[in-house]
């Protein structure tokens, strides 16, 4: 049997593959910066979906509440920053003044859920979190009038770049004899927000609080009986969830310069929850992963399918844009079919999963 | 006074289209758990088979009515086949999975089955070839078509067949049973895979029926309608209380009536701050508020908590 091991700390175990991994890091934006500035932003989407689906993984994967409208609080986090640093109201606040801002806004939209959705279990809750993140961009889509709040469907444009004195985010520069251009020094930025986000996620994991989580998500009553107080630990965790939402979402409006609510519909939402799923819920890895794979993979088939096409017909036969989208449900389909339980699920969920088909 | 019958009239017709498809919605959920994301899709892909077999029927000569039946007919039994299929291929090797698998299995075949239907049928709007002359009656300042009626009669005949068959025929008494417990169902006797595969092919054929009226009422198709009509519908099962089929349709109806209302009143209750523009969100308002006071729906029962 499993001989319990001398516990070190984690980066004593593991210092290796830090040491590779951070390398790695290091290198991503430079050699992704050969093929053309417009990898550095995939790149940097990828880790920007890491750290959303990081937050969904709060409330999904620990504490087990289905959430479909997770990207309410990603565009609660982007308009807040698009407000309060553009030229549409005049107002030009610092950053660091408006990225707690805007997740501490997200924190009570996640409250506000939250609170009247206690009572209610997986679907039900479900169907009303979908609600909910389609009524945030049906308002977004709307309050241009009487008052011009959010401009409407035009979104709002000339956003201000995170700046730090004179050192705009935006620009090229050149730190140490290296330059840099926007799209890279958001990715050490985006790199170091991810980092944060797995920490925090690693830390809840085996705390008090995450336990609570666990405990609820595999059957609330006895987690009730046991004194947990399930009121408070399921709205933490919306909470928690809906702050990583709404900083995400800032930097977010910051790095595009240009928010709109095409960019929080329901399918993003969706998406977000099937990296959760498709990489391993609950397992911080397996999310990372899951983020990784679902943002590479519609625009490596963006790059690919062309010329596949070219190369096997000799002309366009099928819309590339419809034959991506279509493969993308087709891999969802099949990696749900062979790999249950995710691409890289934990070791303790694959073992329930084979307990469960004895 | 007429604003408020007309818009009772609108939302009739608009309700009984949302419960047909909340009956799929429904059924499904009601014997296996399983939210069919996918059904929406369905639904369109029932209304675009119907548009190409009307458009391709249309010089033959043969009488409207006929091209009409033989329209829906087809469109029925190709979504028969195509919920047969997708619970075969996607969601029976799932049945021991984990509750969200299915679920995003369900959420990539709605991609697939979007994407297939915009490679056959294009990106623009369809329009719906108008096989019935319109004929236009008048009640006490209200106005309402012959399709209406003709949607509204048709949706209530179906239901009432549903009823029929869950209630009182065998395999309604075999679905009934798998929906209170599979595993005692089974010990009886009953063919699960059997009663699973109909439950699909129902609700697929109620759906097909459902898109064909959406279809001729507004008189265009898209191969994104789906999207939207299976999300109100399913928060319309939701609403009555999801694996309940009376509350399906109550809730179809109701979702259908609520939103008409608000559209029509929502400029005068608000001195025009918000106008009609923000018709979809009544839909979702009005759950969440019926989901804080009754947590399983209008009609739900209050069962026990389920692992």
């Amino acid at each position: 049997m499993n001989l319990p091991r001398k516990k070190f700390p984690f980066w004593q175990q593991h210092w290796l593959g830090l040491l590779l991994l951070a390398t790695a890091l290091l290198a991503v934006p430079f050699v992704a910066a050969l093929g053309g500035q417009a990898w550095v932003r995939i790149a940097n989407f990828a880790i920007l979906y890491v750290f959303l689906a990081l937050g969904l993984n709060i409330v999904v994967g620990y504490a087990g509440l289905l959430d479909l409208g997770y990207v309410a609080f990603y565009a609660v986090g982007a308009y807040a920053y698009a407000l309060l640093a553009s030229p549409h109201f005049g107002i030009h606040l610092p950053f660091w003044v408006i990225l707690p801002f805007g997740a501490a806004l997200a924190c009570l939209f996640g409250v506000l859920l939250g609170a009247p959705t206690l009572k209610l279990r997986g679907d039900y809750l479900a169907i009303v979190t979908l609600g909910f993140g389609e009524i945030i961009r049906i308002f977004m889509n709307n309050l241009n009038a009487p008052i011009n709040v959010t401009n409407g469907a035009q979104g709002i444009t000339l956003i201000d770049p995170i700046r730090i004195g004179d050192f705009s985010f935006s620009q090229t520069s050149t730190i140490l004899g290296v330059t840099l251009s926007g799209p890279q020094k958001y990715y050490f930025l985006l790199v170091a927000l991810a980092i944060l986000v797995i920490v925090v996620n690693m830390r809840l994991q085996d705390s008090r609080i995450g336990r609570a989580w666990q405990a609820i998500r595999e059957d609330e009553v006895a987690a009730k009986a046991c004194g947990i107080n399930t009121r408070n630990i399921k709205l933490l965790a919306f909470a928690m969830g809906a702050s990583f939402g709404g900083i995400a979402g800032g930097v977010f409006a910051a790095m595009q310069g240009f928010v709109s609510p095409e960019s929080f519909s329901l399918m993003e939402s969706i998406t977000i929850l099937a990296m959760v799923v498709l990489g391993g819920m609950g397992h911080i890895p397996g999310v990372i992963l899951g983020a990784v794979l679902l943002t590479a993979l519609p625009e490596a088939l963006r790059y690919g399918i062309e010329p596949i096409q070219q190369a096997a017909f000799g002309r366009m036969i099928i819309d590339p844009e419809s034959l991506r989208m279509l493969v993308f449900g087709l891999a969802l389909v099949l990696v749900m079919r062979f790999r249950p339980a995710g691409l890289w699920p934990s070791s303790l969920r694959r073992r329930e999963l084979a307990e469960a088909t004895d | 006074m007429d604003t408020l019958l007309q818009q009772l009239i609108n939302g009739l017709t608009l309700g009984a289209v949302y419960a047909l498809v909340a009956l799929g919605y429904t059924m499904v959920y009601g014997i296996i758990g399983l939210i069919n994301f996918a059904h929406g899709e369905v639904v369109m892909i029932g209304t675009m088979v119907a548009f190409t077999v009307i458009v391709s029927l249309a010089g033959s000569g043969m009488p409207p009515l006929l091209i009409l039946g033989i329209g829906l007919l087809v469109a029925v039994l190709a979504c028969m086949i195509l919920g047969w299929a997708l619970e075969r291929v996607a969601y029976r090797p799932l049945r021991h999975a984990p509750r969200l698998t299915p679920l995003i299995t369900a959420i990539g075949m709605s991609i697939v089955l979007q994407n297939v239907a915009m490679i056959i049928w294009g990106r623009n709007y369809i329009t719906f070839p108008p096989m019935i002359n319109k004929e236009i009656f008048e009640v006490g300042g209200a106005s309402f078509t012959n399709v209406q009626v003709a949607i509204v009669c048709l949706a209530a005949l179906v239901m009432l067949g549903l009823t029929y068959l869950v209630q009182r025929t065998r395999i309604g008494m075999a679905m009934r049973a798998t929906a209170q417990n599979p595993h005692v169902a089974l010990l009886m006797g009953v063919d699960i895979n059997r009663v699973i595969a109909m439950a699909f092919i129902i609700g697929s054929a109620l759906g097909a029926l459902a898109g064909c009226m959406v279809g001729s009422y507004y008189e265009i198709a898209h191969y994104q309608m789906g999207f939207m009509l299976g999300l109100k519908a399913f928060t319309a099962a939701v609403l009555g209380g999801i694996g309940n089929m009376a509350g399906a349709m109550a809730g179809g109806l109701l979702l259908g009536i609520i939103e008409a209302l608000g559209a029509g009143y929502i400029g005068d209750l608000t001195g025009d701050f918000l106008g009609s523009h923000y018709q979809d969100i009544f839909a979702f308002v009005v759950l969440i508020i019926v989901l804080m006071f009754r947590p399983s729906g209008l009609f739900g029962e209050r069962t026990g908590d389920r692992a």
